[in-house]
């Protein structure tokens, strides 16, 4: 692959995170290199949603570190990190159901729409301009994951696998430097599947999105990643390339322990 | 000519942006406003101007102003009548104590001065949602009527806090007659109406949208919660805080607070709801609906009990009138959830394939 890992942009040290008596995350730390596939693994309720939530600021953890590109992170609003370049999807989509696929692609360009109210209550100056020029680059998008046909349709009318592509979609609108995806592919089949994969691999290789990726089957995640970390009951078990994930004993004895 | 868009291809962007993308649509849009602004003023009465025409387009432009709160951002207010009588008495207040203030620029700033307490009355949407939020837009109703009544400064020191509206003039020119008044109230509407249209489909509208579906995913992608709801709150009560200045300079002359009652509010509230949730089209459609449907029960309960022979005095002709109206209200909700304005728009699409359907 042309692209070129680059040095650790986001670097979690010794995160844990409780929910009253529930630990989701006990002592993480792990790092996120500029350009990389990093994938979390692990079994049901091991705390992999938990960590997208914290690295984009939906939960705040009780200890731990943040360092965003050399600095400590405060304490950050989901919005704030969206503002920083983080975009993701979610588990259970959470597409904007009353709004049409357009709609919900062109949310992703808020943060850099900048007219007021009131030229936006007379589309007039920055508004029309604005509107116009985030349109073009929705199409981009739009093209770019093949929904043409559906642009206008509201997304409570898609069907499962199209919605997870729009939720995709939403998120590459914002032209993320970090992408956070959990679970693209569940529920998928397998032509489904092999389109995500396209469409991620994709990403990260035209546009040298950084990515980290939550996801099942372990056949996407060897493939696909360049390191992966793997969690259970909150803790991590491995971290590294995926042939020595594969191979590490804690990580075997996890899997076989819960899955089978 | 058929009503289709087949022909009709979009070269840019702009074009597909449109408002109405469809020509005849927009053939309808200009038609519709040539009538309001030129046939209507031809024919129509002074009882039609005065006690059809006018409190139509103001309750419409109230129900727009609720919809933009409840139907495009998701918060429930049972207190748009208490807006409504804020953008009144404020209206009111700058044309008694500002000397030579201009009508249109009192309406605005009344307009103004209900957004202010609107976002004052948005702050527990911060914390609050649904059912809990409609109870406390319910104090921001008793507690507005109660300060208008309670501080005789804001009625001028009026007997039971009643304001009459200062004389309507602009350029010189006296908006006395009904037919002047309709034109005025129109004029506002029609272009309040458009800033509304195109705010909802502009980023502030997607955003008040992404909100009211999926509020952790509207902050994710950078929306913020707390700035989105209080402006859906401030515009929404623009609206309605205009509305209640029409309401008094143009409608009714006078008012009093205990005239924004919560009846009033429900009433917008059951326009928005018969009309359609989160659709312009249905301010105005349920607008029309909830003011003319007892209008026309009047016309026609006395005559069909006539030609029955039935002996009904006047008293269960307005109790049949509330019940049929109730029935209705009950109907909708069941029928068509989405309200009058759902129903008009899967017309059109029917219309739009028809006469081949496959
Ligand atoms: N908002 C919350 N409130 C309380 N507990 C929570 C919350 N979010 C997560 N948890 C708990 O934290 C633990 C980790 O959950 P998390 O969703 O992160 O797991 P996961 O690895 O994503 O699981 P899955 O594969 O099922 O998606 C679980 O025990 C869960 O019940
Ligand atoms: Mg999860």
């Amino acid at each position: 692959m042309a692209r070129q890992i680059g040095e650790v942009i986001v670097d979690l040290q010794n995160i844990s995170l409780r929910f009253g008596g529930v630990k989701a995350l006990t002592d993480i730390s792990f790092n996120i290199r500029e350009h990389e596939i990093r994938s979390i693994i692990g079994p049901n309720g091991a705390g992999k949603s938990s960590m997208l939530n914290v690295i984009n600021g939906v939960y705040h953890p009780q200890e731990g570190k943040i360092i965003y590109r050399g600095e400590e992170r405060r304490k950050m609003e989901p919005y704030e990190a969206a503002g920083q370049g983080f975009a993701r999807t979610f588990q259970n989509i959470a597409l904007f159901k009353g709004m049409s696929v357009l709609d919900n692609l062109m949310t992703g360009r808020n943060l850099k729409m900048k007219a007021t109210l009131v030229e936006q209550a007379f589309f007039w100056g920055r508004a029309r301009n604005e509107e116009l020029e985030h349109r073009k680059k929705v199409e981009e998008v739009i093209d770019f994951l093949e929904i043409q046909h559906i642009r206008k349709t509201p997304v409570g009318r898609l069907p499962y696998g199209l919605q997870k592509r729009v939720e995709l979609g939403r998120a590459l609108a914002a032209e993320p430097n970090l992408l956070l995806l959990d679970e693209p592919m569940a529920g998928m089949n397998v032509e489904e599947k092999q389109d995500m994969c396209r469409f991620i691999l994709d990403v990260n290789d035209q546009f040298g999105t950084t990515i980290v990726l939550i996801e099942h089957d372990m056949g996407v995640v060897m493939d696909i990643s360049d390191r992966v970390v793997v969690l259970d009951y909150g803790k991590k078990i491995g971290d590294g390339v995926p042939d020595e994930v594969k191979n590490n004993p804690e990580v075997i004895a996890a899997y076989l322990g819960t899955q089978h | 000519m058929f009503y289709r868009e087949a022909g009709q291809f979009k070269t840019s962007y702009g074009a597909d942006q449109q408002i109405l993308p469809i020509r005849q649509d927009r053939i309808g849009m200009v038609v519709l406003l040539a009538v309001a602004f030129l046939g209507v003023p031809m024919f129509a009465s002074e009882y039609w101007f005065s006690a059809i025409l006018i409190p139509f387009l103001i309750f419409a432009l109230a129900a727009l102003g609720l919809n933009i709160l409840t139907g495009y951002a998701g918060q429930l207010s049972l207190g748009s009548a208490a807006f409504m009588a804020v953008g009144a008495y404020a209206a009111y207040n700058f044309q008694l104590r500002i000397e030579g203030i201009p009508i249109l620029v009192s309406f605005l700033l009344g307009g103004v001065v209900a957004a202010g307490v609107g976002i004052l009355f948005g702050l527990p949407s911060l914390r609050i949602k649904g059912f809990y939020l409609a109870v406390a837009t319910l104090a921001a109703q008793f507690f507005i009527v109660w300060c208008l009544t309670k501080f005789p400064w804001l009625s001028n020191n009026s007997s039971s806090g009643v304001i009459s509206a200062q004389k309507i003039i602009i350029f010189g020119h006296e908006f006395n007659s009904p037919q002047d008044k309709y034109l005025l109230v129109l004029g506002i509407v029609v272009v309040l109406a458009l800033a509304a249209k195109n705010l909802v489909r502009g980023n502030v509208g997607r955003s008040w949208m992404a909100v009211r579906d999926m509020d952790v995913a509207a902050e994710v992608i950078g929306f913020r919660i707390m700035r989105t709801k209080l402006t859906a709150f401030a515009v929404s009560s623009f609206y309605c805080g205009v509305a209640g200045a029409l309401y008094a300079f143009c409608y009714l002359g006078s008012v009093e607070p205990d005239g924004f009652s919560l009846e009033l509010s429900f009433k917008i509230l059951f326009m928005i709801i018969i009309g359609g949730v989160g659709s312009i089209l249905g301010s105005f459609v349920g607008a029309a609906f909830i003011l003319l449907l007892p209008v026309l029960l009047d016309v026609l309960l006395p005559a069909l009990s006539e030609t029955l022979s039935l002996p009904v005095d006047g008293a269960s002709i307005s109790h049949i009138q509330t019940m049929i109206f109730g029935a209705l209200i009950m109907f909708f909700l069941i029928v068509e959830p989405h309200g009058l304005a759902r129903l008009w728009q899967i017309a059109k699409e029917k219309l739009r394939l028809w006469p081949f359907p496959h």
